[in-house]
């Protein structure tokens, strides 16, 4: 039995990839869990893409590898898809949650779960602007079930202040919505 | 109680606690959350120390020997490049037995530049005289900064100490640390006291010349206080864990070395990923053991002699290389088990930022046992040709 689960998050440089590693592991410690977020830093630049990565445990976490194996994958911008191999290396049964207004066209691994969403605007809609982290944190706890989203919407407030954090905090409880619809 | 939070919040939390009066640093990737937390603690009131700022690293190191000269509790935090400009101060303010603690936040050294971690910037200081801790996890790295001060305060010691954990790997990780309260800290650091310091009402003078007649002598007695400082690390070290339940009497640390094999001796972070791999190889039938170096200066010789003279291999795993020779872990173990027959092979792994994965620990064990060794693991092909 393994009890180690990991996400890896693509994103590009400036959507919050490694602030959303951050939260979603806040969240999960206080669920109970062991967590660790970390960023695998480059080059720092807008745009670029970016990875970040958590791990969820029962017990402690000593592992200070990369995720190679992921069980959950989020990627904030479909764009990556072409660029880079996204999917690489997730575990059979894993789920995937993409940002996209379109359907999916790449090649999925069999056996791994998809959920395609238009984080871009949810995100829009509730933050006038096209930053999806907060969005895609909704989506990965209703679709993971590993954070709760009450104590999600508590690392959102600790992160942000007043009218930001509500208005992140509705972005995340959108998206959770819809995807537990589609569950 | 234990709180998720950033490895450099969490040691710059730790910082805090200690109490230093003075702190001079110049913020270096990827140490500047330690210094802007702690920046800001001081703005806010929440810490009392006078905060410098500086040009460099150089000045820095030079503002904190100058207030611990003069009988300040004093904090520095730097990396890579940074400390290559503090050389000359780290050899002066070890000389003058001066207790600064300072943080590396280890990074590789250029050229080529590299803002990602090894361990060669604080491998690069070991003949200075500062002591050297090594962090495997956000937790230690927290804990042996309380650790640092009891030692390099305590009057048969008098010596600066290097708090030394893995740049981004530990620094840039959020993780759960059990945050000591202040009255905790309070309790087991007590308010420094020096035995001299400068006053200009009461002037004396340090750092003058030595002569050929006692240069040696100076130099024979740091070296003796550098050795004699194990003692009390182990003193200092069991105190902690009495008081906090986290034990770091000894130098050493070892895994699974009860009927192991072949040895993984290595210092920080890539110990979390060894004992991962080392339970896996157990599952396999594989009897590997992992023998991690907390203290590396002084060098726990007789910890690593006792600990793996039973074993048929020995693979050092170091994330330094001096170049021309071997990585400065493998040539300490070698010196300590000289005569005993134990082989000990040399990895140089995980510079400038390499990742290290379990499978790679696995393979070092394979080619140890092989007797392939003394070798830069996972060079690409094309600079063999």
């Amino acid at each position: 039995m393994i009890s180690l689960r990991e996400l890896r998050i693509h994103g590009r440089g400036g959507q919050g990839s490694v602030t959303a590693a951050e939260l979603i592991a806040v969240a999960a410690f206080a669920g109970g869990v062991y967590s660790q977020a970390f960023p695998a830093f480059g080059v720092e630049r807008r745009g670029a893409p970016v990875q970040a990565f958590v791990r969820f445990d029962d017990k402690k976490i000593r592992l200070r590898s990369q995720v190679y194996d992921p069980d959950y994958i989020i990627v904030q911008d479909s764009t990556l898809i072409s660029d880079v191999n996204v999917f690489q290396g997730v575990r059979d049964g894993g789920i995937v949650i993409v940002n996209t207004e379109k359907p999916l066209r790449a090649p999925v691994p069999p056996g791994v779960k998809v959920i395609t969403l238009d984080a871009t605007s949810i995100a829009l809609k509730n933050l006038s602007v096209p930053i999806t982290n907060t969005t895609l944190m909704g989506a990965f706890a209703a679709a993971s079930g590993e954070i709760d989203l009450g104590a999600l919407e508590k690392a959102i407030r600790g992160r942000f202040t007043g009218e930001m954090a509500e208005k992140n905090v509705a972005a995340a409880r959108e998206a959770y919505a819809r995807v537990k619809e589609v569950a | 109680m234990m709180e998720i939070m950033e490895g450099s919040h969490a040691v710059a939390n730790a910082v805090r606690m200690c109490r230093p009066q003075v702190i001079a640093a110049y913020p270096i990737t990827p140490q500047t959350h330690i210094v802007e937390a702690l920046a800001e603690m001081v703005a806010d009131c929440r810490l009392d120390a006078e905060y410098i700022t500086v040009e460099s690293e150089f000045s820095a190191l030079s503002a904190c020997l100058g207030a611990s000269a003069a009988g300040s509790r004093v904090y520095s935090a730097t990396t890579s490049q940074g400390l290559a400009l503090m050389f000359e101060v780290c050899f002066n303010t070890a000389g003058l037995r001066l207790p600064v603690v300072m943080s590396i936040v280890n990074r590789a050294l250029g050229a080529p530049l590299s803002i990602w971690n090894d361990q060669q910037d604080s491998i690069a200081l070991r003949d200075s005289g500062w002591l050297q801790f090594y962090a495997e996890d956000n937790q230690e790295a927290t804990d042996l900064h309380y650790v640092a001060y009891r030692v390099a305060e305590d009057r048969r010691v008098l010596l600066p100490a290097f708090v030394c954990f893995d740049g981004y790997i530990l620094s840039h990780t959020y993780e759960p640390v059990e945050m000591l309260t202040e009255e905790q800290v309070d309790r087991y650091l007590p308010k420094y006291r020096p035995v001299h310091r400068l006053d200009s009402a009461d002037p004396i003078s340090i750092g003058l010349f030595a002569s050929p007649d006692y240069y040696t002598e100076f130099r024979y007695q740091i070296d003796q206080a550098v050795k004699g400082s194990m003692q009390v690390i182990r003193e200092a070290g069991r105190q902690f864990g009495e008081m906090f339940g986290r034990d770091y009497a000894s130098p050493v640390e070892e895994y699974r070395m009860d009927d192991a094999d072949c040895a993984i001796v290595a210092m920080g972070s890539i110990c979390g990923t060894a004992k991962d791999a080392i339970d896996e190889m157990r599952k396999e039938g594989r009897k590997a053991g992992l023998l991690r170096i907390r203290t590396f200066r002084p060098f726990p010789a007789e910890e690593v002699r006792k600990a793996l003279s039973g074993v048929s291999s020995v693979a050092v795993l170091d994330k330094n290389i001096s170049l021309g020779s071997k990585g400065a872990v493998a040539l300490e173990v070698r010196d300590a088990l000289y005569g005993s027959g134990v082989p000990v092979l040399d990895y140089i792994i995980a510079l400038g930022g390499r990742d290290v994965a379990k499978k790679d620990i696995k393979s070092v064990v394979d080619m140890a046992a092989a007797g392939k060794g003394d070798l830069f693991y996972g060079l690409r092909e094309e600079v063999l040709r």
